[in-house]
């Protein structure tokens, strides 16, 4: 599963912000870090704040911060708000869905997009978090 | 494994709770706080749990969290070998804890402590199932550390 650009970009921002949750980021840092584009992540950040995810601050010294429930939100809740995630493959209109094998094709790939559903909505930021310690610690 | 739905009141003293070992007279409210968060009474299921196992104790841990006020939640592990060709490890078969007392810690504690006796088993590793669309109990265990293992459970309906 490969997840698009924009979708990235939000997940290392919330990631980050979250991280340091008492302090405010640029776009300029955050996408320093992850060799990404800060123009490219400044619109990322503005649909993360528009969904009640990050705060910006105007101004010098300004920037973004974390202001969602790590506890609460998840991967999913990110990702969604970028693209589809798990989406029926019965519902999508694709050629060959109305015949038999088109049928049980639908079906094997609904399991793989139930799946993918369940493990980006179980994963909050905090677990997140855990998990990149994890991978830190194990020398990453 | 149970569920969690809000309920209306949280216990005055939902803080101060202790783990032990589950007893005879703690079954009644468990089966009542799995009743009442999963919608389904398994009186006979909790029953054997503790009653008529003749699994070692040292193999087997039903734990509760108490308070003075009552049960709060519970846990029940085992350790099994070589099922479905898995190494010994420990299984977590069910948890529960009172919706009213939830991120009170009490499912953390619950979770340390069976870990803990797994350990004490020779246990290296935990394991548990849960339905794919138990959100919050999968949110849950993640957040202890668990990540997906090597197995896939499948299924089949015997009617087809």
């Amino acid at each position: 599963m490969k997840l698009q650009i924009a979708t990235r970009h939000a997940l290392f921002a919330i990631l980050e912000l979250a991280s340091q949750p008492e302090r405010q980021l640029s776009a300029a840092e955050i996408a320093e870090k992850y060799d990404i584009s800060p123009n490219h992540l400044a619109k990322v950040l503005r649909v993360l704040g528009r969904e009640g995810m990050v705060d910006a601050a105007r101004g010098v010294g300004g920037g973004y911060r974390f202001v969602g429930n790590a506890r609460r939100l998840t991967l999913l809740d990110i990702i969604a708000v970028f693209e589809p995630i798990g989406a029926s493959a019965a519902a999508n209109r694709e050629v060959g869905n109305d015949t038999v094998e088109g049928a049980a094709l639908a079906q094997v790939m609904d399991e793989i997009a139930d799946t993918t559903r369940a493990t980006l909505s179980s994963i909050t930021v905090n677990t997140m978090l855990k998990i990149i310690g994890r991978t830190a610690d194990a020398g990453h | 494994m149970t569920l969690l739905r809000p309920m209306p009141h949280k216990p005055a003293d939902a803080t101060a709770f202790t783990i032990r070992e589950a007893r005879p007279e703690d079954i009644e409210q468990v089966i009542e706080l799995d009743e009442a968060t999963t919608g389904v009474r398994k009186a006979s299921y909790w029953d054997d749990m503790l009653g008529t196992s003749e699994i070692p104790a040292n193999q087997q841990f039903f734990l509760v969290a108490m308070t003075d006020g009552g049960l709060l939640g519970f846990i029940i592990g085992e350790a099994r070998a070589w099922e479905f060709g898995s190494p010994p490890c420990g299984w977590i078969f069910a948890i529960g804890v009172d919706p009213r007392t939830r991120l009170d810690g009490i499912g953390t504690a619950l979770f340390e402590a069976v870990c803990e006796r797994f350990r004490r088993a020779g246990m290296t590793k935990i394991r548990t199932m849960l339905a794919r669309d138990a959100q919050l109990l999968m949110s849950f265990f993640r957040s202890q550390g668990m990540m997906a293992g090597p197995f896939i459970e499948l299924e089949k309906d015997l009617d087809e």
